[in-house]
């Protein structure tokens, strides 16, 4: 059973434009339970024939008994329809739309503190249990496959790379999540850890961060004090030149603390193996599970 | 984006912090004119995107208007370097002529979004107008940080407590709480990434002033924000990131690198960057293609990467997830044969149509170099680079 998910999931995509739809469809076809489309001026056809649209996420709700939703609506947006999902009841909301506004997300992580709905993203790229073959949002499904190792990442290419890395060395993995490079995330590190630590399927844990911020530091507090499983840790962004911004406004060194230097050592400290390069977590694994 | 001082000043204006009069001057005789109208002595100040303007002369003491004629003709039409701005510099092309002020306290005000916090913060000291990376560095008991609240937005008290907590003198505690309130509701209105006013000054004859303003906007924003985004200088920027930016792909110069990078994705973009550097081959640039790129957008990247003149050899560094390998392979030829580029390419492509997208490049007139992996890539650039070096 994946993590972070209800059981059973009852998929809800809302946003089905051009890229939309075609994830939505790659989503279907993985075997993911979509039981709802939301889409402006749809209601009365179906997604692929065979998933009934409606107007608003309440009734999408309503009518089919979705319990999770993901959102590819466009960033001006995106807040709107993370919060209608939110007001709706939807226990698990996922994110992937990029450049949803800063202030937007402060506000809207603000909202969600006050109700029972949890935010995955925006800006990543969504979450994946192979063995159930639940898809959540983008990450290929060929490239993963049904396993014992959880990975969590704040970058989505990168997230593809542990993957690849592990089934290099004949590793499939639990669950797999993005949680996103943005500023202001919805569901952080310990969040996932603390699920991972649960979670019966998990029997190892890869985390990959980057540089900016201090989130790593605050994974590797969590994880001396509340994480038993074994963890293999890289961060990206060790020879960034300091200010310099690499795509991700996430990605800022702000000040010392922001240090892949500084990561690395907090994780190291809380017992983690620390891999210099995300290229080496298949190996650095390999060596823990055998 | 960054607005220039001059726009930020006139934000400032509309939100009522108290700025000084000044005007903005493209030619010597408009200098001269704008010195004598406002009366000397006057200070002089580059108009550019860069911090580190005071070190580098952008900002001078003109007694006299003939002084303040000489210091525009200096600065204008010239670049300039600083410690923010990489070797080139950027260009200026107005300068502020404003009042002197005297000065009888410097203060450091800025707000800036606190993502660990998830609400902006204010950042503030008493010792302005210095380096405050020092200031926070070696005495951070002297750096004020006041969160504001998501929702409601930064209570009253917690401005006065700002104001309180900067040692204003009592007279000065009501207008510097309303500064920081106003400097406040400035950076939410307007989707800022940053307010920072350095100095902020108390002056002589007892008044706040904020002789400086910065203010970025957050790009993502800028939709909601017609207004603002009309004032985007593009001569600010590198040309190649300006035209990267133009097809929306990320795109970063970095000094003494031979190497050029396309990759898709932040996160693996530094990750390319770390193990090629640790392979001891230095990146010249990075250009992340993102997810959805399309083959006109794929072909305008490969052009911007092999039009810097550092680079000698190119690294491809792909794992396609929504993109497409063949997609990117095609891009890469097309353009290659367009600028009738003769560098090499190491090609790490996996994910999606990978397969494909190697044949192509297999096949294709490029000197290509397929890479299984990152870690094997940046060892061929190492031992490709090393052969180049020799053979020049």
């Amino acid at each position: 059973m994946p993590v972070l998910v209800e059981d059973p999931c009852r998929l809800l995509v809302q946003g089905l434009g051009r890229d939309g739809s075609f994830q939505a469809q790659r989503i279907v076809e993985y075997g993911t339970n979509m039981v709802a489309a939301v889409h402006p001026n749809r209601s009365g056809t179906k997604f692929m024939d065979e998933v009934p649209y409606f107007e608003t996420a309440r009734e999408a709700i309503a009518a089919t008994g979705a319990n999770t939703g993901l959102v590819f609506v466009p960033a001006p947006f995106a807040m709107d329809a993370i919060l209608e999902q939110a007001d709706a009841g939807l226990s698990l909301i996922v994110c992937i739309t990029e450049g949803v506004p800063v202030h937007d997300m402060m506000k809207a992580k603000a909202y969600l503190d006050r109700t029972n709905s949890r935010l995955l993203g925006p800006n990543c790229p969504g979450l994946i249990h192979p063995g159930q073959r639940i898809k959540l949002g983008i990450i290929p499904g060929a490239a993963v496959s049904p396993g014992n190792v959880g990975v969590v990442s704040r970058s989505g290419t990168l997230t593809y790379e542990a993957v690849a890395q592990l089934g290099a060395v004949g590793m499939g993995q639990s669950t797999c999540v993005g949680i996103g490079g943005d500023p202001i995330p919805g569901t952080n590190f310990i969040d996932v850890l603390t699920e991972f630590q649960d979670d019966d399927e998990t029997e190892a844990i890869v985390m990959i961060g980057e540089i900016g911020g201090t989130r790593e530091q605050a994974a590797a507090e969590f994880i001396k004090h509340n994480v038993t499983k074994p963890v293999v840790a890289s961060i990206a962004g060790q020879t960034a030149p300091p200010g310099k911004r690499m795509g991700h406004a996430g990605a800022i060194i702000t000040g010392k603390a922001g240090l892949a230097s500084e990561k690395n050592k907090a994780l190291e400290a809380a017992g983690a193996t620390v891999v210099e390069s995300p290229a080496y977590i298949g190996e650095a694994m390999k060596n823990i599970l055998g | 984006m960054n607005l220039h001082e001059y726009q930020a000043k006139q934000l400032f204006k509309d939100y009522g912090i108290p700025v000084l009069p000044w005007r903005i001057v493209e030619t010597v005789d408009e200098a001269e004119t704008a010195a004598n109208e406002l009366g000397c002595p006057v200070i002089v100040k580059a108009q550019v995107h860069a911090g580190g303007r005071g070190k580098a002369g952008g900002v001078k003491f003109a007694a006299t208007a003939e002084d303040a004629v000489q210091y525009a003709s200096d600065m204008l039409g010239t670049r300039m370097a600083t410690n923010q701005t990489g070797p080139k510099g950027v260009p200026i092309d107005k300068v502020m002529i404003t009042p002197a002020a005297d000065i009888a306290h410097e203060y450091y005000v800025s707000i800036v979004m606190d993502g660990d916090e998830g609400a902006p913060a204010i950042i503030a000291t008493r010792e302005g107008g210095v380096e405050i990376e020092q200031v926070a560095e070696e005495q951070p008991e002297k750096i004020v940080r006041i969160i504001g609240d998501p929702l409601l937005g930064l209570l009253p008290y917690k401005a006065r407590d700002a104001a309180l907590a900067l040692g204003f003198p009592p007279p000065l505690i009501r207008p510097a709480t309303a500064l920081i309130s106003n400097a406040y509701q400035l950076f939410i209105d307007n989707d800022c990434s940053l307010v920072e006013i350095n100095p902020l000054i108390e002056s002589e004859d007892g008044k706040i002033i904020a002789l400086d303003a910065k203010v970025g906007i957050e790009d993502d924003a800028l939709f909601r924000h017609p207004g603002l985004r009309d004032l985007h200088d593009p001569a600010q920027m590198d040309p190649l990131e300006r035209e990267a930016s133009e097809f929306d792909l990320a795109y970063v110069k970095l000094e003494g690198g031979r190497v050029g990078c396309m990759v898709n994705g932040a996160g693996l973009a530094m990750a390319t960057m770390d193990i090629t550097k640790w392979a001891g081959a230095e990146p010249a640039n990075f250009l992340d293609i993102g997810g959805s790129a399309d083959l006109e957008r794929i072909e305008h990247a490969f052009k911007i990467i092999v039009s810097d003149p550092d680079v000698e050899i190119i690294l491809v560094n792909l794992f396609a997830g929504i993109a497409r390998s063949d997609v990117v392979a095609t891009g890469i030829i097309n353009a290659s044969k367009e600028v009738g580029s003769k560098k090499p390419v190491v090609a790490a492509m996996r994910g999606t149509n990978a397969e494909e997208g190697l044949q192509l490049l297999d096949e294709s007139d490029i000197d290509v170099t397929p890479a299984p992996d990152m870690a094997s890539a940046a060892e061929i650039l190492r031992d490709k680079l090393a052969t180049m070096s020799r053979s020049t």
